[in-house]
């Protein structure tokens, strides 16, 4: 396993030939093509973990350009039924932490840059640093911590910035500006904007406040701004990717396999439903920046 | 662990004695507490902050909550000498119980209940959201929206309103709406989960009325402040009858608030050794106990970094007890710091050893307790084979924090009292 590129900022002319293992350098090569990324999250262990092996490369294959990769945890209290039923069932059928970073292992070549959302005390009980390590060491991109504020991240921020790993945190509609400041200041790679008020899980539009909260977070800093919870079609991946840097779908996906008869079929269509997202975020009318960052 | 560090000097080396222990404020215990909850309820938690403190400023607020206490709460809670059942926890021992069962709705949790409904008055919010396990933090809450006109949901895991069908009824009756969970465990943890998602979806409306001294700063500081009433009467009633201190004071700890209750007016005085009983559930085996203490270790669930059962992962072991009140994977972080600067001692009561003394409070004096308050009377009897090298005449002083009326269907299963019941159906 080669080194893990230590890119320690968003901004910065990334080489655009190079596979960067974290986001900043492909968000800033995205933004200089004016074109926003589809982030795709699905679970490790579901349905097996040799079979999330599978969705996540048939994940990529179909036009994810970043894998968020789920950690299976019995107190999920940002996710929605889907996601819950999803990570309940890998966890029942015996899904590990080190599970996680088997399977960062063997999709991080694949060439998008893999994320883990984690909540926080599986990192806690691991060992902050230790993780950071073998995550680095696994060719993983970073963290996203839908449970864990930066004024609690002290030991994360030394350890990622240690192994040169994104840490995403999420901000909400509720975010105060000093907050916005504050999380923009301690994330690197983008920051990841939840849509709208509420827990994951598909919803008929995305949240009117969505843009705005971009627009905040960009004005408090944010060189890159990814939107998530809530977005499902690609009709809302293209209204979402025509102003923020990355559109994150997670159980519109996690559905696929879960509605599926069968392991094949689920992975087909969960192929079938990320190139039309993929194309949805394409289509988006978005303005070349013709450098990096904004 | 020595069962008798209570009262004695704080570890070398741990936290530093700064002023009281009594009025140590949040977000952190040592290495406690915190806020591990998404960005979304920052904002929530940080207006709640802001409203608290001021409302702790304002005597109106004091004047209005301790009028209600007065006029709806039943409010000073009696303290009863129980010399009968004082016989079987050590010769010469005395034993005083605090009368949080005869609260109105039935325990320790209206106390809380009522201060945390004006607050939400002051937020201008009209929803209140709940968790509860065995229904009374559920029942009082369903009474305080039907008292302060609120909205009311109530989540509870999908054991729980089997185990304690009657509380259901109760709330349902005041009025609010009760979900059962039916993910993951369904108890406790799960309610707390759900209650969670409701908050983040629900914030600008609705107050989440978190029922004991867990979860993200300010609720463990708040939900304490609430309680604390429950030692400063205690203390002062057992100054009158007796003219002293207690040796030593016995609560019940789920999460904790009824324990933190009792606790925090005697935290400042060395000589009184503080006792927190945990469920041993039916043994400290994996799954089958909610003992934090004995088979936890510091992590993080519900936005506070505290004592946890969990795995070798950190996924949460689930917890086990008859009662419903105590079966909960964590411990308010305060408890936590206590255990840890050696302030207070934790010990495991098993469900057999409760249900014993259930019963034993029934028969010797009259009052049925709840199953979780007999986690402490089960506590002293533990306690009262050292009480003797405490002083000439022992007193401990026991909060009994709910009446069993709730239990009755549960407690007649276990002792076979139903005729065609052969007397195990609990166990």
């Amino acid at each position: 396993m080669s080194a893990v590129e230590a890119t320690s900022q968003t901004t910065g002319a990334a080489d655009p030939s190079a596979s960067p293992a974290t986001t900043g350098p492909l968000l800033d090569r995205f933004a200089a093509e004016g074109r926003s990324a589809l982030v795709g999250y699905l679970p490790v262990g579901y349905p097996s973990v040799p079979g999330s092996v599978d969705a996540v490369r048939a994940l990529v294959d179909a036009g994810a350009d970043v894998v968020e990769l789920g950690m299976p945890y019995t107190d999920p209290v940002m996710d929605g039924p889907i996601i819950q039923r999803a990570v309940d069932h890998a966890l029942r059928g015996g899904t590990r932490v080190r599970d996680t970073l088997a399977v960062v292992e063997q999709v991080a070549g694949r060439g998008a840059p893999v994320l883990v959302m984690t909540y926080w005390n599986l990192v806690l009980r691991y060992g902050v640093e230790a993780y950071a390590r073998d995550l680095a060491a696994a060719g993983g991109a970073g963290l996203i911590t839908p449970d864990l504020i930066p004024d609690e991240a002290a030991e994360w921020i030394a350890a990622s910035d240690a192994h040169g790993l994104d840490r995403v945190f999420l901000v909400a509609p509720s975010s105060t500006p000093e907050r916005l400041a504050s999380t923009v200041a301690a994330s690197r790679g983008f920051v990841y904007a939840a849509s709208t008020m509420g827990v994951t899980g598909e919803r008929a539009t995305v949240g009117s406040r969505a843009q705005a909260l971009v627009a905040d977070t960009r004005a408090a800093g944010a060189a890159h701004v990814c939107v998530g919870v809530g977005v499902s079609t690609p009709a809302q991946a293209t209204q979402v990717a025509s102003y923020a840097d990355g559109v994150i779908v997670g159980s519109a996906l996690v559905r696929t396999l879960v509605d599926a008869p069968d392991e094949a079929t689920g992975i087909d269509r969960l192929a079938q439903l990320t190139s039309e997202l993929a194309a949805g975020v394409r289509a988006a009318d978005r303005p070349a920046s013709g450098g990096a960052g904004r | 662990m020595t069962a008798d560090v209570g009262g004695r000097p704080l570890v070398p080396g741990q936290e530093p004695r700064l002023g009281s222990l009594a009025t140590h404020v949040g977000p952190y215990w040592g290495e406690f507490g915190g806020r591990f909850v998404p960005e979304a309820l920052i904002a929530a938690l940080d207006e709640l902050d802001t409203a608290y403190h001021k409302a702790l400023a304002d005597p109106a607020f004091g004047a209005e909550l301790a009028r209600l206490h007065r006029t709806y709460t039943g409010r000073p809670s009696p303290l009863t000498e129980v010399p009968r059942f004082a016989a079987h926890v050590g010769e010469g021992v005395r034993v005083f119980l605090k009368r949080e069962d005869l609260n109105h709705t039935g325990s320790h949790k209206i106390n809380n209940v009522l201060g945390q409904a004006l607050l939400v008055k002051r937020l201008g919010k009209t929803r209140v959201i709940a968790e509860t396990g065995a229904g009374q933090h559920g029942v009082a809450t369903a009474t305080a929206a039907a008292l302060l006109g609120l909205e009311c949901t109530v989540y509870m895991g999908e054991e729980d309103t089997q185990r304690q069908a009657l509380n259901v009824a109760r709330m349902r009756l005041l009025g609010a709406e009760v979900v059962p969970v039916t993910i993951g465990t369904r108890t406790l943890k799960d309610a707390i989960n759900e209650a969670l998602r409701d908050w983040v979806a629900n914030v600008e409306t609705t107050h989440y009325l978190l029922g004991t001294v867990t979860g993200p700063h300010p609720f463990p500081e708040m939900v304490r402040d609430f309680h604390k009433v429950i030692g400063e009467e205690a203390r002062a009633q057992l100054l009158a009858e007796i003219g002293r201190l207690p040796d030593a004071v016995a609560a019940c700890v789920g999460g904790g608030s009824n324990a933190m209750g009792i606790f925090n007016a005697f935290l400042d005085d060395e000589d009184v050794r503080l006792f927190g009983f945990e469920a041993g559930g039916r043994g400290l085996g994996h799954g089958d106990h909610a003992a934090r203490f004995q088979g936890g270790a510091p992590g993080v669930l519900h936005g506070a970094r505290s004592y946890l059962l969990q795995d070798e992962d950190g996924q949460t072991i689930p917890s086990h007890s008859v009662s419903a009140g105590l079966d909960y994977p964590s411990v308010g972080p305060e408890h936590s710091w206590l255990h840890d600067i050696g302030r207070a001692t934790y010990l495991p009561v098993s469900d057999d050893e409760a249900m014993d003394a259930f019963r034993l409070l029934c028969r010797s004096e009259g009052i049925i307790p709840a199953i979780e308050s007999a986690h402490a009377l089960a506590g002293a009897i533990q306690i009262g084979a050292q009480a003797a090298q405490w002083s000439n005449e022992p007193v401990v002083l026991v909060n009994l924090s709910g009446r069993g009326d709730k239990d009755v269907a549960t407690a007649a299963r276990w002792f076979g009292l139903l005729g065609d019941d052969d007397g195990e159906g609990d166990r």
